[in-house]
């Protein structure tokens, strides 16, 4: 097994995809020779030929509707959106189109397409490149959004996305990319996709996150442990549909929830965690649900992003105010 | 004071519409009289004069309130019925919800199609043998998705093409743009009409573009666009036949501009087009009818009659009548039928809103 960063795992199962079904096609804004603005398709073209992995106009629209025709023709395409800022441009394709399409069909048409994307806060982008826009997505009947929280966790539901029938919409926090290393092993692997994980377990309470966010939330429980505060931490991983089951099981365990997210209060899919938890554990709560949410504004000016954005420090006061009530 | 004429720059090509045959009936291009032996041309009216009765019936069975969502056809049958003949059975079609003819003539059952109409679920049920998408009600959104069929076709090394069919106000939507700016970079096999019927819902074609056609808007994406009497079922099928050809050979798609006019309002859904069309402007149309022309020209070759045409409309009622009666006898939809078709894969918290829904009975 080797120490990979996310951005390697995410490559290296592209990579094998690939190789293991011709019918797999990786296309997008500069993911051929380039091998992607962040390199997570570095080499496939040369791999794997220009038929599999290819350049396209600049469009997301059309990207997205391209890939749902070439799924009708039996594909099983993985386009990349290279921000997912850029949504709104292909909004129709994947929301109105690919989401619906087994639905609107009465079954005898699959989308079995992933939509890669990168967002997330923390490098200082341009405008429009971090927001989190999973909530606009995880409204959607049809979709599964999946983030995934590290490496291991990339690889393995990267490969299950793809082998998936069912669209997903894949994506990657840009601070992840390169900012931690994980074992990943070197062969296949797969993932479930309507599981959460639970990284860390703890029976003080229970704090529940998805994206970069699972690692502050590992950060904030190691500190809350040395003041004798025992945080389990949930990874959602998919996020839409939710893992019902594991997130209730753990706030029953618990009594307490904090919910952390990236995106503003407004945004994100803590909302609809918080009102499951409402409707299915209210009797076994003993604190209100709480949460750590990035502010209800446009997204920061990049001078102001570490400022703006949630951290370990507002995880550890919530969750002590939570414990203490 | 400007040292550059910009009219050199309007590059607006003065494009006359291929026509093959004219309002009398009377062939004026021999030289593009399609390659159709008698039986053939007689086949092709039977669809365009099937068109017409299918949308008189649904127009009666929509105000009985026997069917739901229409959109009327009847002015486009040489538009739709000549093109449709022009393609094979194991061509790509995505059509959008005016194109419901050119989908059954593909091999769509009818009763889905009223279904469809109805809005039940198996409406939507594409046979396996029929290669197709259900109507696109998102104006331009089949445009982008056709360039994506037309990859699949050429990288899976198919002699077949993928079409699809958009109005006029259509040629405005972004994704127009970028579906026929897609299909010519990867240079597809994809053949793009525009149905050009005048208006969308009230709104002019003159008020969609200064373009002074629509054909020319393939110049943008480096795209042969062509412009054809819509009305005139031969060069409508001319054109789509050698546009065909053209794609199948590996030259990339071709955008086609179908002059056409639509009768009837633009859906049964309320629109009344008093309000924006004149009764003198109708009239005009109709002196230009498909199935009149068409109608003259085998006449005058012996090869139409009365009985022919009174037979043929029993026939197709017939038809109408048992699809819809089938229709009529789908099992009623229920909650847990949609949470089914939301995945492919159930995921875990979706099959306990599908248990949840059955034992509820809904």
């Amino acid at each position: 097994m080797a120490q990979l960063t996310m951005i390697k795992a995410i490559n290296q199962a592209l990579d094998q995809e690939l190789k293991r079904d011709p019918k797999v096609l990786v296309f997008g804004e500069d993911v051929g020779k380039n091998g992607g603005v962040f390199r997570a398709t570095d080499g496939l073209q040369a791999d794997v030929g220009e038929d599999q992995v290819f350049d396209t106009p600049l469009a997301e629209s059309g990207i997205a509707g391209l890939a749902a025709g070439l799924a009708y023709e039996g594909f099983r395409p993985v386009p990349e959106i290279q921000f997912f800022g850029f949504l709104y441009e292909a909004m129709d394709e994947i929301v109105g189109q690919i989401a619906r399409e087994y639905y609107r069909t009465g079954g005898t048409k699959k989308m079995p397409i992933t939509i890669r994307s990168a967002f997330g806060g923390g490098v200082h982008t341009p405008e429009m490149h971090s927001d989190s826009l999973e909530g606009i997505v995880g409204q959607v009947p049809g979709l599964r959004v999946v983030i995934p929280g590290s490496p291991y966790d990339a690889k393995g539901l990267l490969i299950s996305s793809i082998r998936s029938d069912d669209p997903v919409v894949f994506l990657e926090h840009m601070k992840l990319y390169r900012s931690m290393r994980e074992e990943v092993p070197e062969q296949e692997y797969t993932l479930p996709l309507d599981k959460a994980d639970i990284k860390r377990e703890g029976t003080d309470l229970t704090l529940i996150s998805y994206g970069y966010m699972v690692q502050e939330c590992l950060k904030a429980a190691d500190e809350l442990e040395k003041e004798g505060i025992n945080a389990e931490v949930v990874d959602l991983r998919t996020v839409s549909p939710l893992d019902e089951k594991t997130i209730l099981e753990s706030v029953k365990k618990t009594g307490k929830v904090v919910i952390v997210q990236e995106a503003q209060n407004m945004a994100g899919v803590g909302n609809q965690v918080a009102s499951l938890i409402a409707e299915k554990a209210i009797l076994s709560l003993d604190a209100p649900v709480a949460r750590v949410s990035a502010p209800d504004t446009v997204y920061a000016f990049s001078e102001a992003e570490e400022r703006w954005l949630p951290t370990k420090d507002d995880i550890v006061a919530k969750a002590k105010e939570i414990v203490n009530f | 004071m400007t040292k550059i004429d910009f009219n050199d720059y309007m590059n607006q090509p003065n494009m006359k519409p291929i026509q093959v045959m004219n309002e009398k009936g009377e062939i004026v291009n021999q030289d593009l009289f399609p390659d159709l032996t008698d039986d053939q041309l007689v086949d092709l009216f039977k669809k365009m004069l099937w068109e017409r009765i299918l949308n008189e019936r649904s127009t009666k069975l929509n105000r009985q309130g026997r069917l739901g969502f229409y959109a009327p056809t009847a002015g486009e049958e040489a538009s739709e019925m000549g093109s449709s003949y022009a393609m094979e059975k194991e061509d790509f079609l995505l059509p959008a919800y005016r194109d419901i003819p050119q989908l059954i003539q593909h091999g769509f059952p009818l009763d889905r199609a009223f279904l469809w109409s109805i809005g039940h679920y198996m409406g939507g049920q594409i046979p396996d043998d029929v290669q197709a998408t259900t109507p696109q009600i998102v104006v331009a959104s089949a445009t982008v998705q056709t360039a994506g069929v037309a990859l699949g076709l050429k990288k899976k090394k198919s002699p077949t093409v993928a079409y699809t069919y958009t109005g006029d106000g259509g040629t405005s939507e972004g994704d127009f743009y970028e579906g026929i700016n897609f299909a010519g970079e990867f240079k597809v096999p994809a053949l793009f009409f525009v149905q050009n019927n005048g208006y969308a819902i009230s709104v002019p074609r003159r008020k969609q573009t200064a373009a002074q056609t629509l054909a020319q808007k393939g110049v943008a994406v480096g795209i042969p666009g062509i412009q054809v009497d819509g009305m005139d079922a031969l060069a409508v099928y001319t054109v789509a036949k050698a546009a065909r050809e053209w794609a199948v050979a590996g030259n990339g798609p071709v955008l086609i501009e179908t002059l056409t006019y639509r009768y009837g309002p633009h859906t049964l859904s309320g629109d009344d087009p008093k309000r924006y069309r004149t009764a003198d402007e109708e009239e005009e149309w109709r002196k230009k009818d498909p199935l009149i022309r068409f109608r003259t020209y085998l006449d005058h070759k012996g090869l139409w009659n009365e009985d022919m045409e009174k037979n043929w409309e029993e026939a197709v009622n017939k038809e109408i009548d048992a699809a819809m009666e089938k229709a009529e006898s789908a099992p009623q939809q229920k909650v847990s039928d949609f949470y089914k078709l939301s995945y492919s894969e159930i995921p875990e918290s979706i099959q306990a809103k599908i248990d949840e829904c059955e034992k509820e009975g809904k």
